[in-house]
């Protein structure tokens, strides 16, 4: 069954072990484009402190997967809990659950008119009522964390993809989020960028950041994840630690996944 | 008598208050816009919310207004609102005209404010909206705060050309019985045929030195204020 999740946490590199709280639980989704069935009873459960891998082929619906857990999309059955919360439908109650999720997309998705400085005061400052200048102390240590501090008066074109995702990741720290969604982060980015986006998704792994991930870079699975998702189809058709998914994985359809990336 | 062309034109603005005239229209069309922008702003809000009753009323109004000629929407609120219904929005006469006048051409061209912005809205990726709502933002805040701002840049273009047809439009308010120039030049052409060519260049020229300067601002404003993504 996908919904046991049997895999024991913990590689070597990441210190700070989850504790094995549930915090992101998916409880028999269903989600249909039309129809198209995209997410067949999805059971995931993340606890505190995990960083979880999704990986799976193109359109295996991944980005839904993520974009259901902080209500981008709806779903048609099922539930999602935040934290012991169920996800509302809408509303005010929606926006700050919606805060405790942190969200990173392919394409960054900066405010184009407004500065880096400004992309990570403004949720701050207009979702949770922060003062403007506790708001720029907090933006300001996570730029300088995430090293973009320099470019903190710049507008988001004037940035590298790099430093943009970067910006990114800092724009939903700055909402204190409990855990934080990655989708397929680095793969806008130019490939003398990706490490430096990575790096940062490391340190914030080791920082006990509770995460999903979507991505195929498997060396950053391999350093700091503790659980690999494997979805095909709309079903999650296997999990495992990282070491044992891409060494041994046991389904065919992951053995095939696995060796059209590899050969690559 | 055989005037000179430059006399002509003296005499014409020795004998009428052209330049009144032509503020009187430029009165209008300010009151207009700052009243049409706020009326279709809040409409292309509502076309574009949630709400499926707002995005209704919101199509409504514009399918409406945008097909209605704009004479009778003046004469309406002359004829009909303060003729009719007794609806006056001053207790001075030529104000009260005035007044209806700027209300008729502003619910008309707030339709075509409001379409404009819509295409501003649609020059916004969808993904600034997502990662709005990702920071915990709700419709009216994300809107607000990064849909509009990229919007009304997208838009500035569009919106130019909405306020150049409104600057020539001020003249149906003439219907309304405001005194402005296209009912001035009207009296011209009764009282002075015999320097009608110098009549009709007078509002002509008017005319193109009030709105290409406006044309040119907007071009060089849409660029300096367009995003860069
Ligand atoms: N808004 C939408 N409307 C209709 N179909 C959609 C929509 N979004 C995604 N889909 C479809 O749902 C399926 C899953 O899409 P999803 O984006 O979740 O896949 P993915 O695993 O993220 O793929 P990729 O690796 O290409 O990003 C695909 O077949 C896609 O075409
Ligand atoms: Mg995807």
């Amino acid at each position: 069954m996908a919904d046991s999740i049997t895999a024991e946490p913990g590689p070597a590199d990441v210190d700070t072990r989850p504790t094995g709280e549930p915090l992101l639980v998916l409880d028999h989704v269903d989600k249909h484009f039309g129809a198209l069935h995209v997410l067949k009873d999805v059971n995931l459960t993340v606890h505190r402190g995990e960083v979880v891998v999704v990986i799976g082929p193109s359109g295996s619906g991944k980005s839904t997967l993520c974009r259901t857990i902080n209500r981008l999309e709806t779903i048609d059955s099922g539930t999602i809990t935040i934290d012991g919360r169920p996800l509302p439908a809408e509303g005010r109650e929606l926006a700050r659950l919606r805060a405790d999720v942190g969200m990173v997309f392919q394409s960054f998705n900066l405010f184009a008119h407004k500065t880096v400085l400004e992309n990570v005061t403004l949720g701050q400052v207009k979702a949770k009522g922060v003062k403007p200048a506790t708001a720029k102390a907090t933006a300001m240590e996570l730029l300088e964390r995430v090293g973009v501090a320099n470019q903190a008066q710049k507008r988001p074109a004037q940035l590298s993809g790099g430093q943009q995702q970067r910006v990114a990741i800092a724009r939903a720290l700055a909402m204190k989020p409990k855990a934080m969604l990655f989708d397929e982060p680095t793969s806008a980015l130019d490939p003398e960028m990706i490490n430096e986006v990575l790096d940062v998704m490391v340190s914030l792994a080791r920082d006990g950041m509770t995460m999903v991930v979507v991505t195929h870079e498997m060396g950053f699975a391999r350093r700091a994840a503790h659980r690999v998702v494997f979805m095909d189809a709309g079903q999650i058709v296997e999990e495992a630690e990282p070491e044992t998914f891409f060494t041994a994985p046991r389904s065919d359809r992951a053995k095939d996944f696995l060796s059209k990336i590899l050969t690559h | 008598m055989d005037e000179g062309y430059l006399d002509q034109f003296v005499s014409l603005f020795d004998q009428y208050d052209v330049l009144g005239a032509f503020w009187v229209n430029i009165q209008l069309t300010a009151y207009a816009a700052v009243l049409a922008l706020v009326i279709g702003t809040v409409l292309a809000v509502m076309r574009i919310s949630p709400v499926p009753s707002l995005r209704w009323a919101g199509t409504t109004y514009v399918t409406l207004l945008r097909n209605t000629p704009l004479t009778i929407i003046i004469v309406f609120c002359v004829l009909g609102l303060w003729g009719q219904l007794g609806i006056t929005l001053s207790s001075d006469f030529q104000t009260n005209f005035f007044r209806l006048a700027v209300l008729g051409l502003a619910v008309y061209h707030a339709a075509f404010v409001c379409e404009a912005l819509r295409s501003g809205v649609n020059t916004v990726p969808v993904g600034q909206a997502e990662a709005a709502r990702a920071i915990g933002l709700g419709f009216w805040p994300a809107a607000r705060l990064v849909i509009l701002p990229q919007a009304f840049r997208g838009a500035v273009a569009p919106l130019g050309n909405v306020l150049i047809a409104l600057i020539k439009n001020s003249t149906v308010a003439a219907a309304g019985s405001v005194a402005e120039t296209s009912g001035l030049m009207k009296t011209m052409i009764e009282f002075r045929p015999d320097v009608i060519l110098a009549v009709f260049l007078t509002f002509a020229i008017g005319y193109v030195i009030i709105v290409v300067p406006v044309g040119l601002a907007t071009t060089s404003l849409s660029r300096r204020l367009a995003v860069a993504r």
